[in-house]
């Protein structure tokens, strides 16, 4: 058994080969004031804190974790959206972690976003061929063939009808807007996507639609997703690994089968026991762990382990010490002082 | 809604007058049309269910099915110069279409209550969780005095499982996290002991373990209350958990309607085949591929003719003479209490389940 600490250490299990993406220690945090009758600072937000982990290319990562986990704020800051406070992030072996300029620029043809809201994320003034040309203009590419012909090969890629070029986004059902979104983001064909809860807007049948596409559009480019999202199923069924995150700590972090059928960390305990599953009979004789309380503030989060306000196992010791990522198994890291194998599905 | 002009409500006296016993909730042949400038909106068209107290109903559809616009009308919250809304909603007993909007206004809050989905736009931001319950109290008993009224509502809030009740509910709803708010509107919603309880889509904006807290909160309170329940969710890990009683909703019509136990596990109609097979799921080994229903929910104001379902059902080529496009099929019995809108034989249906989607489920 290794033991790593979270400053430093190259996180194990990916395939062979450069990984895509490293973080190392990634860290963000928002400042706060106390308005009195000067301004004086309070304590930060510590909306991410100290993460590390690898993407390889073509591979999915789930990121999963309650709301104000700070899981999108991690997806933001290694898409450089957000100035990290700490903390490396490592594109394809560069240190991206302060690139300005062109050099940011360039970088932005390689990661991209799908952002959470099909309503929000489109310019309600702009054509679809404008909003799906937007990245050409901002990159200063002219695609092979012209820049129609390349935003109506995108839009019959993603199923929707290049006719519609010149239509307005609130001509079109979220389903087809979240489309919208997936074509804008592989126009420049990138390397690496992070995709903000894709589907969570979305009708219960169109999800799969949605995710099919995702799907597809992955193996033919072989790029690379960092998939955020809170419903664990849609999770379990497109990612090759998943990482648990709360509080803006990674509890949790293995391949996707071995997280989801022995899973090490109460707090993934409790987040798949929650999950209410469609089959009526089955509730009966299930084991929910109920976990009492809120997530705690961000800006004070509790000592020793951010879990423990709310964990059923928490000890003396966890009150003190903060659990360190520990690789119980190859590729299965828990920061927990007291990890269980359970099968909780 | 609470039209009572008569002339677009059909009231029979005497399917009362025979002293017949109703359900404690009866909705029957519900319909709420919106006139606009497009055309009609058929959000609800002839809608039928019970419910008895103590026992749950889920109302299970996609967006613009018609199940929010079911729950306003049972509260009677359409205007009348908008909405046009038929049919009769018996109330332990009263036509709540036939009420003046004096009873209605007595009614709501008091004896039917709603928990709304987005608890940070039906709170009021101005005022504090305490004295918007203290109002939902005293506007029903007046004769309750204001320290009485928020006694009452310390106690609701810790009912709720609001820790520390007594600081909290002087409290604003900012101050309160997503899970708390939902519960504050629970509290507010029980202030008056509603026998009616509607939920529409209580837990959508909550994560999964506060979802869990909630849902096992809204059990232990039924039981206690024996309240009758509606539950409006998208979601159908919820409404298996919570409901006895299952209602798909598809273009403002029901599609199937049944015990929980024949909608999840016999289901008949393709729309429901399609949502139970087109999500990923837990509790089953994981798919290479999901199996997603093909196109888009109906708009209400071009409602596809016939069927509504049948531009995205995969089953038309089954149904002789092109009927899924010409008519509209009825509501038909599939079995005890189990009952389906679709023009596949039995026979055929039964076939079709058991080869194509049984294994799938």
């Amino acid at each position: 058994m290794t033991i790593q600490t979270s400053t430093g250490a190259a996180p194990s299990a990916t395939p062979a080969g450069r990984p895509l993406l490293r973080l190392t220690n990634l860290t963000k945090h928002f400042p706060q004031f106390r308005q009195t009758l000067i301004k004086r600072p309070d304590n930060p937000v510590r909306a991410v804190d100290g993460i590390s982990f690898d993407v390889a290319p073509g591979q999915t990562v789930g990121l999963v974790g309650e709301s104000g986990c700070g899981k999108s704020t991690a997806g933001r800051t290694l898409l450089r959206l957000l100035e990290p406070t700490a903390g490396t992030i490592e594109f394809e072996g560069r240190d991206i972690t302060h690139a300005k300029g062109a050099e940011l620029r360039t970088l932005r043809r390689e990661m991209q976003m799908i952002f959470q809201d099909p309503y929000g994320s489109l310019n309600p003034r702009q054509t679809i061929g404008s909003i799906i040309a937007a990245p050409y203009d901002i990159q200063k590419i002219t695609p092979e063939g012209g820049r129609r012909a390349a935003v109506q090969g995108l839009m019959e890629r993603v199923g929707l009808n290049p006719e519609h070029y010149n239509r307005y986004p609130h001509e079109f059902s979220g389903g087809q807007r979240q489309r919208i979104g997936v074509a804008r983001a592989i126009a420049l064909k990138p390397k690496l996507i992070v995709c903000d809860e894709p589907v969570s807007a979305l009708d219960v049948s169109i999800q799969a639609q949605v995710v099919n596409l995702l799907e597809d559009i992955q193996e033919e480019q072989g790029l690379a997703y960092v998939f955020i999202a809170h419903d664990l199923s849609v999770v379990r069924h497109i990612s090759d690994r998943v990482i648990v995150m709360y509080l803006g700590k990674i509890m949790e972090e293995a391949d996707r089968d071995e997280l989801y059928e022995a899973p090490l960390h109460p707090y993934t305990h409790a987040l798949l026991s929650a999950v209410p599953v469609p089959d009526p009979k089955r509730i009966e004789h299930k084991e929910r762990i109920l976990l009492k309380g809120d997530l705690p503030s961000p800006q004070n989060p509790p000592s020793g382990c951010v879990f423990r306000t709310r964990c059923p196992k928490a000890q003396e010791r966890c009150t003190v010490e903060v659990p360190l990522p520990v690789e119980l198994s190859p590729g299965h890291r828990v920061a927990c002082h007291f990890p269980e194998a359970r099968t909780v599905l | 809604m609470a039209d009572t002009s008569g002339a677009t409500v059909t009231t029979s006296p005497s399917a009362r007058a025979a002293g017949e016993r109703t359900a404690y909730l009866d909705v029957r042949d519900l319909k709420v049309h919106f006139p606009t400038d497009d055309g009609l909106v058929k959000a609800v068209d002839g809608l039928n269910f019970t419910v008895e107290r103590g026992k749950t109903i889920g109302i299970v559809g996609e967006s613009g099915s018609g199940k929010s616009v079911t729950s306003q009308g049972i509260l009677g919250l359409h205007r009348r110069t908008r909405a046009r809304a038929s049919g009769q909603i018996w109330l332990d007993g009263e036509d709540l279409m036939t009420v003046t909007d004096e009873r209605l206004r007595e009614l709501r809050g008091n004896k039917m209550a709603m928990i709304f989905q987005d608890p940070l736009s039906a709170l009021h931001p101005y005022y504090t969780i305490g004295s918007q319950i203290v109002e939902a109290i005293r506007v029903h008993h007046s004769d309750t005095s204001k320290s009485a009224a928020k006694a009452k509502a310390v106690d609701l809030l810790g009912l709720v499982g609001i820790p520390n009740p007594a600081r909290r509910v002087d409290q604003y709803p900012h101050e309160f996290s997503g899970g708390m708010r939902q519960r504050a509107m629970i509290a507010m919603a029980l202030a008056n002991d509603p026998s009616l309880l509607i939920a529409d889509e209580p837990t959508t904006a909550l994560d999964v373990t506060v979802q869990a807290q909630i849902l096992d909160l809204m059990r232990k309170l039924q039981a206690e209350f024996g309240s009758a329940i509606i539950m409006i969710t998208h979601d159908l890990g919820v409404v298996a958990e919570m409901a006895d009683d299952i209602l798909v909703m598809y273009g403002g019509k029901a599609v199937e309607h049944g015990p929980v136990n024949d909608v999840f596990y016999e289901p008949e109609h393709p729309y429901t085949w399609g949502l139970l097979t087109s999500m990923p799921r837990l509790d089953r080994a994981r798919l290479s591929r999901l199996n997603p229903v093909p196109g888009n929910p109906p708009s209400l104001i071009n409602v596809p003719s016939g069927c509504a379902f049948h531009p995205r059902c995969a089953f038309t080529g089954q149904v002789p003479a092109d009927a899924c496009r010409a008519a509209v099929p009825d509501l038909t019995a599939a079995g005890p209490g189990h009952l389906t809108r679709c023009h596949l034989e039995p026979a055929t249906r039964a076939e079709l389940f058991a080869s194509e989607i049984k294994p799938r489920l």
